[in-house]
């Protein structure tokens, strides 16, 4: 367990490393214009530009900016030049909204994914897994932001069923409750699509195991067999799913959703920074947003390699 | 496997062996001879290709999603056919202080208020179809056209980028092994565990202002390209990493130990050899990354990182139609439900290929719905 604890601790460093410079790079030799003034914003004056060159480092070689840059980001002091703010600061403020968000939104993609997905495997073939197919695959096709539109019309404008977007602290929690649940609808119910479709498939591939016939022969009820044996060992792929979308969403997945309902997060802060074209934002929470999935994945690796010992023996993680 | 070559009496190896320069094809065709044989069901044998045309042809749901799609392609092809002889304007003509003669009645096109004319149909003699765009007062229809080029071009070009991408480095990583596979694979690994649309603003946002340098040719921020490029690029490891899975499982089989043994090249191995044998799951990837590569542009685009105005596609549509939601939804709800059934039509589609295409599915799906299996199996 220890030797496979550094191992993967080892592969994630390197992986964030990577990350890192991939960013700099995105933001610094891709584009065809001078960085600094990018960086400066769209009304920069030239004493600006000029102190962000200097402060960003723009004067010294590559290596060096990149030193600089990240030192201004993991420090806290990087600042917007559009709007005179601390983005480290504004991003960490952001974590409760965008918390709040994810984790309900992926309470309901669980329970109705796996719901489904349990009721099509069980009816393959009749009426009701088609019905539920069907919703599926239009659960996945559907653009977020058509959901989110036609959910805000109806219900905080047409029949004033929800209040009106925004984000309330969870210090009011009927006040939260209320203001997040078109949100949390909207964000699951992709991965409601998405996870029904591939516990479907798991659980028919489990179900012509020998183990589930042998369940069968000694005697056990239909739906014992189902929930106990083929469900169970059907959730593994649904597991490791969870753990890279729950890490995606965090890390960025949820930026229409928040900028819709208008929800104060890392999200909505992100797409207003799209909007003004505010560099160091999106550089900061791109790497943050990144960095954070690194670390959500290597915790789930872990957990797993702890629970499954095929793992961190290493004939899985081949 | 080199006694056995050595000495070609001795069945198995050689009529693979003899098969092998053509590739899949070959072994197929051998295929066929032996189920005709075997059958005696008084069928005639037929190729994967057949059989799996055969099941395409019975899914009906498939089939029309396909319909749709064409359908959808065609209307977007026809956009000045439309914006010329129908609507007499262009997606970018704005409208704001005309009126509109309707018989006896006049209609401003955008109200002093700034509330857009809404669907007039053939009213007007098709002119504001679907309205005018918010205080522009641009015509919806034409927009939504014109849009459509712009969205369906970058699902596919990207589809066709990302394909490319995938299918050489998910060879060569699945070929050659050791370092060629690591460094590949850990680059793989990198931009994976990048949430995509986080990669995607990145790279759209930094190139949005002063486009993109590749040597020689400049490609200015307003271009379709460079959306194209980034989402093609974005979504590679998605399916050049089950690809290589694929090659991985492939190298190990007979036909390519016999071209090993004829002294077949590596680049022969690859592309002759290996490729013919993924083409199914290609197709099938390529046709659902169109679909996600067209819900990614709109995301993209709606966050002002894809397509940048004044050019239109159902991303950028919906994000302008979005400021003015409560007062008239329709201009969100139009691009949204032209996103929504395109990308379902390619899903759809998608998944009939799939059954089609792959019989292990088909076979188990068939083997739950209590019908029996028509088709000779093992193929």
């Amino acid at each position: 367990m220890a030797r496979f604890l550094v191992r993967r601790l080892i592969g994630a460093i390197a992986v964030l490393f990577a990350i890192s410079v991939l960013v700099f790079l995105i933001f610094n030799v891709v584009p065809a214009t001078n960085p600094a003034q990018r960086i400066a914003g769209k009304n920069a004056t030239p004493q600006l530009i000029k102190n962000v060159e200097e402060e960003w480092g723009f004067n010294k070689s590559l290596p060096a900016q990149y030193w600089t840059q990240m030192k201004l980001i993991f420090t806290g002091k990087v600042v917007s030049y559009n709007s005179h703010i601390n983005i480290d600061k504004r991003i960490l403020e952001g974590i409760p909204a965008t918390a709040s968000l994810c984790i309900g939104a992926a309470i309901i993609w669980l329970s109705f994914g796996i719901l489904f997905g349990y009721l099509s495997a069980i009816r393959a073939g009749g009426l009701t897994d088609r019905v539920l197919t069907v919703v599926a695959l239009i659960g996945i096709s559907m653009p977020v932001f058509w959901l989110a539109s036609i959910l805000l019309y109806y219900f905080t404008y047409k029949i004033e069923l929800f209040p009106p977007s925004g984000y309330k602290p969870l210090s009011e929690p009927r006040e939260w409750f209320s203001h997040l649940i078109l949100p949390w609808i909207t964000l699951a119910v992709l991965f409601v699509g998405f996870y029904s479709r591939v516990l479907r498939s798991s659980m028919l591939d489990v179900m012509n195991e020998d183990y589930v016939r042998t369940a069968r022969a000694k005697g056990l009820s239909s739906r014992r067999v189902m929930t106990r044996h083929v469900l169970r060992n059907s959730l593994i792929p649904i597991v490791t799913l969870f753990g890279l979308d729950f890490g995606a969403v965090i890390g960025g997945g949820a930026i229409v959703t928040e900028y819709m309902f208008n929800i104060e997060g890392v999200g909505l802060f992100t797409a207003e920074a799209l909007k003004q074209q505010d560099f160091p934002s999106i550089m900061a929470v791109a790497i943050f947003g990144a960095f954070f999935i690194v670390l959500f994945n290597t915790l789930v690796d872990v957990a797993y390699a702890y629970l499954d010992p095929r793992i961190r023996l290493g004939t899985a993680a081949a | 496997m080199p006694p056995e070559f050595d000495n070609p009496g001795t069945g198995a190896p050689v009529p693979t062996g003899a098969g092998a320069p053509e590739a899949g094809l070959g072994l197929e065709a051998d295929g066929t001879r032996i189920i005709a044989a075997d059958g005696g069901d008084g069928r005639q044998g037929a190729g994967p290709w057949t059989i799996a045309w055969r099941r395409l042809r019975r899914d009906k749901m498939a089939l029309f999603a396909l319909t749709v799609f064409l359908l959808i392609v065609a209307c977007c092809l026809l956009a000045p056919v439309w914006a010329n002889h129908v609507a007499h304007t262009g997606p970018n003509t704005t409208h704001t202080l005309e009126k509109l003669h309707e018989g006896s009645e006049t209609k401003e096109v955008v109200e002093p208020s700034g509330k857009a004319i809404g669907p007039q149909f053939f009213a007007a003699g098709g002119r504001f179809f679907l309205g005018a765009d918010g205080h522009l007062g641009r015509d919806e229809m034409v927009r939504l056209l014109y849009g459509g080029r712009a969205s369906l071009f970058i699902g596919i070009t990207a589809a066709v980028i990302t394909t490319i991408l995938a299918v050489v480095l998910g060879l060569l990583a699945g070929y050659y092994g050791g370092w060629a596979d690591a460094i590949i694979s850990r680059a793989l690994d990198v931009i994976w565990s990048f949430p995509v649309v986080l990669l995607g603003i990145a790279l759209g946002i930094a190139l949005a202002v002063g486009g993109l340098q590749i040597g020689p040719i400049h490609l200015k921020s307003s271009s379709l390209w460079i959306p194209t490029l980034i989402i093609g690029f974005v979504t590679t490891p998605y399916m050049a990493r089950p690809l290589r899975g694929e090659v991985l499982g492939l190298r190990e089989k007979e036909f390519i130990e016999a071209a090993v043994a004829q002294g077949a090249s590596a680049w022969r191995i690859m592309f002759v050899e290996l490729l013919p044998n993924m083409v199914s799951t290609i197709i099938v990837f390529f046709t659902l990354n169109i679909a996600n590569n067209m819900l990614l542009e709109a995301t993209l685009s709606f966050l002002g990182a894809g397509v940048q105005p004044p050019n239109s596609s159902w991303g950028t549509m919906i994000s302008e139609g979005f400021e003015a939601l409560y007062s008239q939804p329709i201009l969100t709800i139009i691009p949204g439900t032209a996103i929504l059934l395109t990308v379902l039509s390619v899903n759809v589609f998608g998944d009939g290929l799939r059954d089609a295409l792959d019989p292990k599915s088909k076979v188990r799906y068939e083997a739950r719905a209590g019908t029996t299996a028509a088709e000779p199996e093992g193929v």
